[in-house]
């Protein structure tokens, strides 16, 4: 039944802690990323940071593959076991460790939810910034793996802006302190090194933040257009107007109408093209000004209607509509893959018709939700993974859609991490040897290439190997003819498969 | 592993029997985990087992034949409290509840088929809480025992020990039975007071005509007094709501058809009913007979007629109370109004319309309080870890804790009884009552 490498880890962390029978491990098949899924070998719920050094150093000492993970609702399957690897689940790590309101500073577990610390430190009228739309659910600890941006970043910045030192349980089990509360610690940037790293360079235990003072005031306010690039053009002049909103945020119609068919229904008109969602904030005594300068400049560019809100329960009403427009996707699709490409703001209203373009080439619905303000775009890809052929078909859109960002001069990810999703497109962003440059990072921590292996950074040979054996293939397919009838038929399932994966996901074919 | 083909050929799902849970239902989730923070079991042990999104991921793969209906999926379908904060946030609107509960009902078939029933569970689920008759003679026996001196015997020769501790704490909390249940006691028909502004059935219930029959004549009480004629039909019975939340959905199904007729032959305009739990359950009929139209359409039609009373009193218009009761109470949501009915306004707005009276927000009043029907009985320490967390958030400086759910009046009364707090257990509905008894004896 169960081996001498769960028993060892049954004595690290007891019996209730330690999932391992295959039944009970399927629930960890995958995060908010389902397009590919694998069973863990097993799923440790470690309570302290000497629990997890103990498990890695066992884990590691065994080369037995291993990956941490926090809620579970990573975009781009970072938490997803890929190769039977020990789930390390820091859900049960969730305190908040220690506040210094005078010099706005949190000390918290890596399993504290990030609204949680919002909560805890908001008596004292303090906030953590940023703010991924899964706020009320996701994990510090997977918001400083996956460098997680969030509505507000335009003026807050991402994570990495936000954390100032971490201890970290590195693949060996030893552990280290990165960072300095204060000040610039002396030395490599270590701490920036392992924020967004993505679980691949070892597990943070203990995280320490920066919170803010919430701004005095805000104002918040909807504008409805009837043409997107009209939308686009009145986030480009905000901007240049020297105005540096807390937020702008922009969903097309296809989104609003799955988010207005949720609990979150704001009512927008069905023959708008875009809303723009946008919130300014500071010093009571210049907000209201801030704010008539943006409804002048939406109006400046045919905005149908814009409006302020004249009750938080209004503006909370807005912004969850928009917070919970991925989630709303089910609505209208049994399954989606989102993308989170990045393109110079600019470029926005180009960009979307190359989406429309190859919406309508692979014959899938693609919304769109995105922080208009940093360019940073979430095309949500709608598909049925119980129509055979159709998943497949929403990854290679995914894939040209992540391509035209590039080709604008933008990145394939702003905020969601590369995980397994964006693997293949690592290769069209960046040259063998800047690769390779990444891959020399990754082995001074982790020589083994055993910690969430298989995530953020391609390893070239796989690709150079799988290459070669599509080329051969390619050329001889007469030769699977003469093999028995069932053999070829398997072995050209199976070829053609990892064909298949590798015409999707890799980039220079 | 690492690139499973997504159109698996089709493999023969493990709930075998009817009225299983259905494609339509699961797979609108896109296992965002929006619900995982919310979810009671999950925020207690971090497991994705036993959260929204895992119960419903597995009860996906069991129906699709990638698990079998074992403990792997049962665990997880039964630790459920069935709150259903999860519907609440729930972005793509999956019903979580109606899911876990159709899984309920194929483990229950199962058990039936394997011949391995759980004799008790059964007694009581068929036995006792569909019989009129019998209800009341257990809440005889419980009156006798709580007046003839035996309840002080028994306390004082320790026999009680015998029962498990969640239990023998239980019979501690049972309020003073009254002289009879409503059902008996009301007449048939009660005549508004001032003009009549609708009929409505008062729902009874099993339960709350047990332990808590005064809160039934309250509330008729109180329709009566913003003019609405109340009609007790003396053939209802129990509306299966607990019947449901173990699976034994063919039961529920029987006791829905009796009380649709009784509705039908009643000619009221609403069901009127004070047990969020049974609110809840009457709303959902339609739910049991998804495969038999002529019924559900009579269950639809039934249930678009059933109102909680806050619900009601506001729908029809209700005269504030003209006396002063001047008291500080906080307001415990009901899982099932709240998450299940979407009524949160309306009790609050209620308690609100008392001169005199203040409410006191607690922090998180839509976390279950862990009584979930017989949840309390069955996971006991899950059930006592809400419980503290429910009396922790308790507001300092309040004399009631109001809510609108006799399950949760008997947890409640349990957590006020081991702080030995002065705090009363009401109905939403007493507090009502209490003001307008007050405006006569002005």
């Amino acid at each position: 039944m169960r081996d001498a490498h769960i028993e060892r880890l049954v004595e690290i962390v007891g019996e209730r802690r330690c999932l391992w029978r295959p039944h009970q491990v399927k629930a960890y098949a995958c995060d908010g990323y389902t397009a590919e899924e694998g069973l863990p070998r097993a799923v440790v719920f470690p309570e302290t940071t000497d629990e997890v050094s103990r498990i890695c150093r066992y884990l590691y000492e065994n080369d037995i593959p291993f990956l941490p993970r926090g809620a579970g609702t990573g975009l781009s399957g970072g938490a997803t076991p890929t190769g039977g690897e020990v789930v390390i689940s820091l859900a049960r790590m969730n305190k908040l460790l220690a506040v210094d309101f005078d010099n706005l500073r949190a000390v918290v577990q890596p399993g504290l939810v990030n609204l949680t610390l919002t909560r805890r430190v908001s008596h004292a009228d303090c906030y953590y910034a940023p703010d991924p739309s899964s706020q009320s659910v996701c994990t510090i600890g997977g918001n400083f793996a996956e460098n997680a941006g969030g509505s507000h970043c335009l003026k807050y910045g991402v994570t990495t802006n936000h954390v100032v030192a971490a201890k970290v349980v590195l693949p060996d089990g030893d552990v280290i302190d990165i960072g300095a509360p204060f000040g610039d610690a002396p030395g490599y940037d270590l701490l920036g090194l392992l924020v967004g790293s993505e679980g691949t360079l070892g597990i943070a235990t203990e995280i320490t933040v920066r919170i803010l003072k919430k701004p005095q005031a805000l104002r918040t306010a909807l504008a409805y257009f009837d043409r997107v690039a009209d939308a686009s053009d009145t986030v480009t002049d905000i901007i240049g107007a020297g105005i540096i909103p807390a937020a702008i945020e922009m969903m097309d119609q296809l989104a609003m109408q799955a988010v207005d068919k949720s609990n979150y229904h704001v009512g927008y008109p069905a023959d708008i093209e875009a809303v723009l969602l946008i919130e300014v904030d500071g010093l009571a005594a210049g907000v209201d000004e801030v704010m008539s300068r943006v409804v002048d400049i939406c109006r400046r560019h045919r905005v149908r209607e814009v409006r302020v809100a004249q009750s938080d329960a209004e503006r909370a009403l807005w912004w969850s509509s928009r917070k919970m427009a991925f989630g709303a996707m089910g609505r209208i699709s049994p399954d989606y893959i989102v993308q989170d490409g990045v393109i110079p703001r600019t470029r926005l209203t180009e960009v979307l018709q190359k989406i429309d373009e190859v919406s309508q080439r692979y014959g899938l619905k693609i919304a769109n939700v995105f922080h208009a303000g940093d360019g940073n775009l979430h095309p949500l890809i709608l598909y049925d993974s119980r129509v055979p052929g159709e998943a497949e078909r929403a990854v290679r859109a995914g894939s040209e859609v992540l391509r035209a960002c590039v080709d604008a001069g933008g990145s394939i990810t702003g905020e969601h991490g590369v995980g397994i999703e964006k693997i293949g497109e690592m290769t069209y962003m960046f040259s063998e040897d800047e690769i390779d440059a990444q891959l020399a990072v990754k082995s001074c921590f982790d020589p083994k290439g055993i910690v969430n292996a298989g995530k953020l950074i391609p390893l070239p040979g796989r690709c150079v190997e799988v290459k070669r054996a599509r080329k051969i293939i390619e050329e001889n397919w007469q030769i699977l003819d003469s093999f028995p009838d069932q053999a070829a038929v398997q072995a050209r399932g199976v070829f053609s498969q990892e064909a298949g994966r590798e015409a999707s996901t890799s980039a220079q074919g | 592993m690492v690139n499973e083909p997504t159109a698996v050929e089709a493999k023969a799902s493990d709930f075998r029997f009817p009225d299983a849970p259905e494609e339509e239902k699961y797979s609108v989730c896109v296992h965002c985990g929006f619900c995982l923070e919310v979810c009671p079991t999950y925020q207690a042990w971090g497991d994705e087992n036993h959260s929204p999104r895992g119960r419903v991921y597995l009860i996906k793969a069991c129906a699709e034949g990638e698990l079998p209906l074992d403990e792997s999926v049962i665990d997880p379908v039964f630790t459920c409290l069935d709150c259903r904060a999860c519907e609440t946030v729930c972005p793509s609107g999956v019903q979580v509840g109606a899911l876990v509960e159709e899984a309920r009902g194929q483990v229950f078939f199962a058990r039936d088929a394997e011949g391995k029933r759980d004799p008790i569970m059964r007694f009581f689920l068929r036995g006792v809480f569909p019989r009129p008759a019998r209800l009341r003679a257990i809440r005889r026996l419980m009156r006798f025992y709580q007046r003839s001196g035996l309840r002080r015997l028994v306390h004082a020769t320790g026999m009680l020990n015998v029962l498990p501790a969640q239990m023998r704490e239980m019979e501690d909390v049972i309020p003073d039975i009254g002289r009879g249940p409503a059902i008996d006691v009301l007449p048939e028909t009660m005549a508004p007071r001032g003009e009549t502004k609708a009929a409505a059935l008062l729902f009874t219930g099993c339960v709350m005509d047990v332990f808590f029959s005064d809160v039934n004549e309250a509330t008729a009480r109180v329709l009566v007094r913003n003019g609405v004629e109340v009609r007790v039909p003396k053939d209802q019975v129990c509306c299966g709501a607990l019947q449901v939340h173990a699976g034994d959905r063919d039961m529920a199904r029987e006791m829905a058809k009796r009380n649709i007729e009784v509705f039908e032959r009643s000619g009221a305009d609403y069901v009127a009913i004070n047990a969020a739990g049974c609110g809840a359950a009457l709303k959902e009929y339609p739910e049991l007979f998804r495969d038999d139209p002529a019924w559900r359409d009579r269950a639809v039609q039934f249930s678009s007629r059933v109102r909680d009373i806050s619900q009601l009193l506001v729908e029809v218009g209700f005269d504030p109370p003209k006396a002063e009761l001047p008291m500080t109470v906080t307001y415990h949501d009901a899982c099932h109004l709240c998450h299940a009915q979407k009524i949160r306004y309306e009790p609050r707005s209620l308690l609100k319309s008392v001169p005199g009276l203040t409410l006191r927000e607690m922090p998180d009043s839509d976390r279950c309080c862990g009584s979930a029907g017989i949840y309390n009985l069955t996971h006991p320490a899950m059930a006592n870890e809400l419980l503290e967390r429910k009396m922790d958030d308790v507001p300092a400086g309040v004399e009631a804790i109001v809510m609108g759910n006799p399950g949760c009046m008997m947890q409640i009364r349990l957590g006020v009884k081991r702080r030995n707090q002065p705090l009363r257990v009401m109905h939403t509905v007493e507090v009502l009552d209490l003001a307008y008894q007050r405006e006569g004896s002005r």
